[in-house]
């Protein structure tokens, strides 16, 4: 199980104070956080993207890249990658170039973002979202796992005879989540390619996660991946916490009520009564956290959202801190416990090279002389042909991992 | 024998309100005449004075505290509906509205509806078919042809000199049970997470689905 922290790069006033920090004050304030969290032990550090103030976050490769310059074994991850607004050939590029400079600590989590003036700055229709969101995935799967691609869609540009440069490190693509909080057919995605889910969790009740769950186990078992128990499901969560839970309920209110989203609407006991939000003591945190469970099974990655509505960065690292000391520990062992041992972890680059090559070396993609075009002259890369790379394409779509790895007969 | 479900919502504002007051009346007759045809009926009363910040909270937040749930569950899922509301200021009254629009477009679609609205003075009276009635065909909703208007005076003396309003109630409660009674609304299961088709289609040869 993997535990960590999600944050949506808002820049708020600290209603206690009055001051709204910088864009640059609060961008460094963010890589001082992430590389915290790998100092208390946490395993996960996910990114938002944003394309309007007052968010920060434009460019996320670029902040990951310097954190993963920055920290060792941290796992860099978004929340979420725009596949709508993005160009998927982008996305391409820039999350296999993170593979490579961070060693393979990166995963990312699709979402089709929901601020609707940023489509047409991307020249999109939000009401195309869904497709949008569909047809992008699917050239993007193809352009990890395909050296050559020929393409056309409703979407963008045709691409002939294209290949995404760098190839994925050891030819593994990143692992994928999918992310939604309320559309089945995304759920439905995610099962479809044997990817991971993300429910966003914290800003709804808990019968909204617990269906979209129960709906891609469902269809991630209908596609032949797994059981619906073996699917890999991720949460949101959100928490502010003091040793003394009064103090945490005293302290946090201010920025709750003034928060984006939810501030200036319900009460902060109805919020925390109605969703995971959990404003107390460390074990408050604990219980609450195990109860998530009950609700969606056994689960491969919890993340929090401690970071917004204008806390102070010394606030946010007194949170890492007690999520590192006193709540993680806890979690990791209670998780454990009657967990079935063939629900497996969440996928990360080890285990992806592990599951495609076995003992064997990795392939290192190593690209012959430019001759200007790649249609008529085999494969670009000198160890493979154009036929052995189809070849290898088409058996491995699909879950690179579990049951499902090794199936043939995958028709798409 | 089957049973119906009838949902009444009444938008008044004081307690108690003339407005629930015709709610009142024209469930009375609409229960009255279903069941002297044999058809059993359950009534379930939403004040939505009640549900005034829920249905605030549910716009700010995108979702449906517990109680306004349950008041959304029954409305979509009913045989028929009694909508009341005072005219404010020519039209609905905002509560009213604000409680149409936390409703899924979806939810209201071949619904019976009977509606009733109070006001000041019958001036106001053809608000139902200028400003309500459009409302509920929009959702694809069936408001009844009969709309009863409740002025002031319709409770004492110098109500409608044409027909008096127990005769409006008794028609408008009418056309709404015949339409009730045969409706099967209630026996359809709604669900707003259920994948209607898989992915597939959205792009070819995706799934083969």
């Amino acid at each position: 199980m993997q535990f960590g922290i999600f944050t949506v790069t808002d820049i708020t006033q600290d209603p206690t104070t009055g001051r709204t920090p910088s864009e640059h004050e609060r961008i460094k304030g963010t890589v001082a956080i992430a590389k915290h969290a790998e100092e208390v032990g946490l395993d996960i550090f996910a990114l938002g993207e944003h394309h309007n103030p007052p968010f920060w976050s434009s460019s996320p490769t670029t902040t990951l890249a310097y954190i993963a310059g920055q920290t060792s074994k941290l796992q860099l991850s978004t929340a979420t990658t725009l596949i709508t607004t993005n160009d998927p050939v982008k996305i391409a590029e820039d999350y296999a170039m993170l593979q490579h400079v961070s060693d393979g600590r990166v995963d990312l989590m699709l979402g089709r973002g929901n601020t609707g003036p940023v489509y047409p700055w991307f020249g999109q229709d939000i009401r195309q979202g869904l497709p949008l969101a569909i047809e992008n995935y699917e050239l993007l799967h193809r352009l990890w796992r395909e050296d050559v691609v020929d393409w056309s869609g409703k979407f963008r540009t045709p691409l002939q005879g294209f290949t995404a440069t760098p190839r994925p490190l050891d030819d593994v693509p990143p692992f994928v989540w999918h992310g939604s909080i309320r559309t089945p057919e995304i759920a439905d995605q995610a099962a479809f390619y044997g990817d991971g889910f993300f429910a966003n969790h914290i800003f709804w009740p808990a019968s909204h996660t617990q269906r979209m769950i129960a709906l891609y186990r469902q269809r991630f078992e209908h596609h032949g991946h797994g059981t619906a128990a073996q699917a890999i499901v991720g949460l949101g969560g959100q928490v502010f916490m003091r040793k003394n839970s009064q103090d945490a309920v005293n302290e946090f209110r201010p920025y709750f009520d003034n928060a984006p989203v939810y501030g200036h609407g319900p009460s902060m006991e109805d919020f925390t009564q109605q969703t995971p939000l959990t404003v107390g003591s460390p074990q408050e945190v604990i219980d609450k956290t195990l109860g998530f469970r009950d609700y969606v099974g056994d689960y491969q990655r919890q993340l929090w959202l401690v970071d917004h509505a204008g806390l102070p960065l010394k606030t946010v690292l007194e949170q890492l801190d007690l999520l590192g000391e006193e709540v993680v520990p806890v979690l990791r062992k209670e998780f454990a416990k009657n967990r079935p041992a063939d629900v497996p972890d969440a996928p990360n680059h080890a285990s992806l090279v592990k599951a495609k090559y076995g003992d064997r070396a990795p392939r290192q993609a190593t690209p012959n002389a430019n001759r200007g075009d790649n249609l008529t002259v085999g494969s670009p890369y000198q160890d493979t042909s154009t036929v052995e790379a189809a070849q290898s394409s088409s058996n491995s779509s699909g879950s690179a991992f579990g049951a499902a790895a090794t199936r043939k007969e995958f028709v798409r | 024998m089957t049973t119906k479900r009838i949902v009444i919502i009444s938008a008044g504002l004081s307690t108690p309100s003339s407005t629930r007051q015709l709610a009142d009346r024209l469930t009375a007759d609409a229960v009255a005449i279903l069941r002297e045809r044999g058809v059993e009926v359950e009534a379930q009363v939403f004040e939505l004075r009640d549900l005034a910040h829920d249905i605030i909270n549910h716009m700010l937040m995108g979702f449906a505290p517990p109680k306004l749930e349950e008041a959304l569950d029954a409305v979509s899922s009913a045989d028929g509906l009694i909508a009341v509301t005072p005219i404010f200021s020519t039209s609905y009254a905002g509560l009213f509205k604000s409680f149409i629009d936390v409703i899924d477009p979806q939810a209201l679609t071949d619904l019976p509806v009977l509606i009733g609205a109070t006001g000041g003075t019958s001036r106001h009276s053809l608000a139902i078919d200028y400003a309500i009635r459009p409302l509920f065909t929009y959702l694809h909703a069936i408001p009844v042809t009969t709309g009863v208007f409740a002025a002031t005076s319709d409770w004492g003396n110098g109500g409608d000199g044409v027909r008096s309003l127990p005769d409006r109630i008794f028609r408008g409660a009418k056309e709404f049970a015949e339409l009730v009674e045969r409706t099967d609304r209630s026996d359809l299961i709604n669900d707003p997470f259920a994948l209607d088709r898989p992915v597939g289609h959205l792009v070819g040869g995706f799934t083969g689905e």
